[in-house]
């Protein structure tokens, strides 16, 4: 039985194995490559999307978890692609490689929705998750304390 | 789709209907035709190719070739900047496209930090000639000397009577003309991007998910690939009961690949593939494999069996390869003799994308591949190889690379896309797992490192005797090869810059039993981890300030040749008086990071500075690491300061960007990263067993500067990790009194 479910707001029906990761349902079938896959076990964030408007990882939710609900993935942030959260990324050249960054991104927006104004203890806290082997920790966390200072 | 193509914003904005906002560079990786042949055209031609690297359009965009792989180093960004300031084009007018592979281009292997330091003059003359010949055109119908006319801004002016003609309306001009093969280079002070923070051209794509990676390739009709490979190295399938897998719903067929070779080469390592709809149920079904498997000859190697065989190796006679003075003399009238074995483990690249390729039979009789590779015409060659037909016949498309660090050079995985796409029939895209990657790579060497220096009364070190043992890349296209030698001795053991009297430097040999491949800064982890550990060693034995004492056995200013000692040296395949090892640039990178990271003031107990400083890939680094440890030996960082003499660099925010992610790649090696090896297995498989620093672990702020140089352009993308490793166990040292021999420092520490 197909499962429906909201995808950046297009209604999507979706006939595959319920058990099947989000994620690739998301990319394989849905056809949105902008989650990525870095280790199938929740361990590095890549695959970072926003269920009901909360962060999870899509490589192991099973694609009947998400029926019936509202699914963000990176491509639908923004219509113009001007989320502050991406134009800090863009302003402070975050990414090098770029691969881990829409997990990245889709992290920090649900930090900096919860947490206005994160501390750096703050955003270690919420930021950890998501590995980035490229090594840019230092500019990602001057791009989350510069949507805070811009939107306070 | 047959083509791979970034959007642009002012794309995503009119697809959005949010149209308007800035100029930005298209990101095509349009790659559908092959780029314009570098003959000029016919009259009335809407492009002119004055070389293989630009085409210049009448509508006046320049489209620029991108010859190398894109992986986070920013060449994307920065070979434009090149070819743009020598050819006066505008910034936003520049289209990139990423080259296919071809031979054409040249090198394309982008691998040894070398796109810049090999290739500075070959894209500034693709620029500079692109210049002459629209200078040409503009000179020839104006009837005037090209003498009088210049480029500037996107357009050829004549100063003298005031007339200009912008770049796109001498298209047709130009094709009549033979471009110049060579021509002048402009003037540094007239730079324009080089040397210029130039913003990342893929930033938007980054930021919007429309960035598209090997993993991300797709056709119609295509399939999904995932393959279960012998756990251990070199074995082959013995038998398969594929019948519990062909009835996960989505799989089209299993079938085995290729045995490995030997020596691996970049050759299929064989196993049995599950092809399906989708990644899900191929992988699936993959576990409802039943594989029996002949292990083979590397079925006994045991990681702490193996430590034992390298130590006594190590200690061992060795081969000399660099002999100054006399070590043995130098031993007989120390005062005073200290020993020490450093030793370091194997370690998986684990680029956040693992290997990942689509590749697609041609009708005829070729094949045509999307991979994220380093090197696009090794992927040709080893696709030909594997499928038996001509490389021409071979066409390689780049994707970005998420991660390559070495890996990506190595085209094995392009190979099993292209042998499932004719065994199938259909387009296969092949997917590395992440425990595929961890367990199945061209892992970083172990190695073992071996010291004895002679140290007069005064307490100064005047010999030096260091062996380095490691099973050698060369295993990888030699079954022969029996431990250390050719290129790996250049990085790191014969360019040893302190002015020992007596030095002398030696090999001992290892056996290699799992595929060996170069990460990056390759030998430099091991042989700078023990040697500017080994040099801590020594000031502390000559109570001396760490800083002081590095200066101290640097000596003078001098340039030094390893050749005069009897080494055979290549110096990164360049001539020594190009890039001379200059200890006074050296010392000067010393100078400057321990000034900035205020080197000698006064800690906490329990904290502590250590500093190491490392020539490679023709670029000096010099790293102070700020370090306390907990009542348990555990390490955290909280700052780290980089310089780098890099001499010329076209793009100085990207440089930094490097020396940020190398301080970070470095402090995985140091305080994560090892991999071992049980029944010829490799143990980890993932994250959680192979750690890498998490933004947690990462420092409080990583303080890079570059200093200021006219001299010819070093390496960038790996010079930066070698010194942080040794940084980091020398602030440890500093903080504890308690010295680091043996990394990753998480199992040190606790001891």
């Amino acid at each position: 039985m197909a499962i429906e479910l909201t995808l950046n707001g297009k209604a999507l029906s979706l006939d595959v194995d319920p058990e099947m990761p989000l994620l690739w349902a998301i990319r394989d079938v849905a056809g949105l490559t902008g989650t990525k896959y870095g280790c199938g076990k929740a361990l590095c964030g890549s695959c970072c999307i926003h269920l009901n408007g909360k962060v999870i990882r899509s490589c192991v939710l099973p694609v009947s978890a998400a029926a019936g609900a509202s699914v963000t993935t990176i491509e639908g942030l923004a219509p113009d692609g001007d989320h502050p959260v991406q134009v800090a990324w863009r302003e402070l050249n975050v990414a090098q490689c770029g691969y881990c960054q829409p997990g990245q991104i889709m992290s920090a927006v649900a930090l900096l929705e919860q947490n206005p104004n994160p501390s750096d203890a703050d955003i270690d806290a919420a930021m950890s998750g998501n590995i980035c082997r490229c090594g840019t920790y230092t500019r990602i966390r001057q791009a989350i304390h510069k949507v805070a200072e811009d939107q306070s | 789709m047959s083509e791979l193509r970034h959007i642009s914003r002012r794309e995503f904005l009119k697809r959005t209907g949010q149209a308007g906002g800035g100029l930005v560079l298209a990101l095509s990786f349009t790659t559908a035709c092959s780029p314009k042949a570098p003959i000029p055209t016919m009259k009335g031609s809407s492009a002119v190719a004055p070389n293989v690297y630009v085409n210049i359009r009448n509508d006046g965009k320049v489209e620029i070739y991108c010859h190398r792989s894109e992986m986070g180093q920013g060449i994307r960004t920065c070979l434009p900047q090149i070819i743009a300031d020598e050819m006066e084009a505008d910034w936003d007018q520049i289209e990139l496209i990423q080259a296919l592979g071809d031979k054409k281009y040249g090198d394309q292997n982008t691998d040894g930090s070398t796109s810049i330091r090999n290739q500075f003059d070959l894209l500034r003359n693709a620029g500079a000639t692109a210049r002459e010949m629209l200078i040409a055109a503009a000179a020839a119908s104006w009837g005037v000397p090209a003498s009088e006319c210049t480029a500037r801004n996107h357009a050829v002016h004549h100063e003298a009577t005031g007339r200009s003609l912008p770049y796109g309306e001498l298209v047709d001009a130009a094709a009549d003309m033979e471009a110049p093969t060579e021509a002048s280079f402009k003037a540094r002070s007239d730079y324009k991007y080089i040397g210029k923070s130039m913003d990342t051209i893929d930033g938007f794509a980054f930021t919007t998910g429309q960035a598209i990676f090997g993993i991300d390739a797709v056709l119609p009709d295509m399939l999904f690939a995932s393959i279960e490979r012998c756990p251990v190295h070199g074995g082959k399938v013995v038998s398969i009961d594929d019948s519990k897998a062909r009835e996960v719903t989505g799989v089209v067929d299993v079938i085995q690949l290729p045995d490995p070779t030997t020596p691996p080469l970049f050759n299929i390592l064989g196993g049995v593939a599950v092809l399906a709809t989708n990644t899900w149920a191929a992988e699936k079904a993959r576990k409802a494999l039943i594989v029996e498997w002949d292990p083979g000859a590397n079925s006994a190697h045991e990681s702490s069996a193996y430590r034992e065989e390298l130590l006594k190796s190590v200690t061992s006679d060795g081969k000399a390869v660099l002999t100054r003075g006399d070590v043995n003399a130098g031993f007989a009238a120390a005062a005073n003799v200290h020993e020490a074995v450093y030793y370091a483990p194997y370690l998986a690249h684990a680029a956040m994308e693992p290997p990942a390729a689509l590749a697609r039979m041609t009708e005829d009789g070729g094949c045509e591949a999307w991979a994220c590779t380093q090197n696009p015409q090794a992927a040709q060659d080893t696709v030909a190889g594997t499928l038996g037909i001509d490389k021409e016949l071979v066409k390689v498309h780049v994707t970005l690379l998420g991660g390559g660090f070495g890996r990506k050079s190595k085209p094995d995985y392009v190979a099993e896309a292209a042998w499932l796409a004719r065994e199938s029939g259909r387009p296969v895209k092949v997917s590395w797992t992440r425990e595929d990657d961890i367990r199945h790579g061209y892992l970083h060497s172990v190695s073992a490192q071996y010291f004895k220096a002679g140290v007069d009364a005064e307490g100064k070190a005047t010999t030096l005797l260091q062996r380095s043992c490691f099973p050698s890349i060369g295993s990888t296209f030699n079954p022969l090869a029996t431990g250390p030698g050719g290129f790996e001795l250049d990085l790191g053991l014969l360019d040893n810059p302190y002015s020992f009297a007596n030095m002398q430097l030696e090999t001992a040999d290892a056996k290699a039993h799992l595929r060996i491949g170069w990460l990056r800064s390759v030998c430099n982890v091991f042989h700078a981890f023990a040697l500017c550990g080994f040099v801590d060693e020594l000031a502390h034995i000559a109570g001396r300030d760490p800083k002081d004492h590095l200066l101290d056995l640097l000596g003078e200013p001098r340039l030094i040749d390893p050749a005069d000692d009897g080494a055979e040296y290549s110096n990164y395949g360049h001539p020594l008086d190009k890039h001379p090892i200059d200890t006074g640039r050296i010392a000067a990178v010393v100078e400057k990071v321990a000034d900035m990271a205020g080197w000698g003031r006064k800690l906490p107990d329990g904290r502590g500075l250590g500093i190491a400083v490392h020539r490679s890939f023709l670029s000096i680094v010099g790293v102070v690491a700020e370090v306390s440890v907990d009542k348990n030996g555990q390490p955290t960082v909280h700052n780290i300061w980089t310089v780098i003499d890099a001499g010329t660099t076209i793009n100085p925010d990207r440089v930094t960007s490097q020396m940020e992610g190398a301080a970070i790649f470095g402090m995985s090696i140091a305080l994560h990263g090892e991999i071992t090896a049980k029944d010829g297995a490799v143990m980890q498989g993932n994250y959680d067993t192979y750690p890498v620093v998490r933004m947690s672990d990462a420092p409080e702020a990583i303080h890079v500067h570059i200093m200021e140089s006219t001299a010819p352009p070093g390496g960038v993308g790996e010079p930066g990790v070698p010194p942080v490793a040794p940084a980091i166990v020398n602030a440890y040292f500093a903080a504890t009194g308690k010295r680091i021999r043996e990394l990753p420092l998480r199992k040190a520490g606790l001891a």
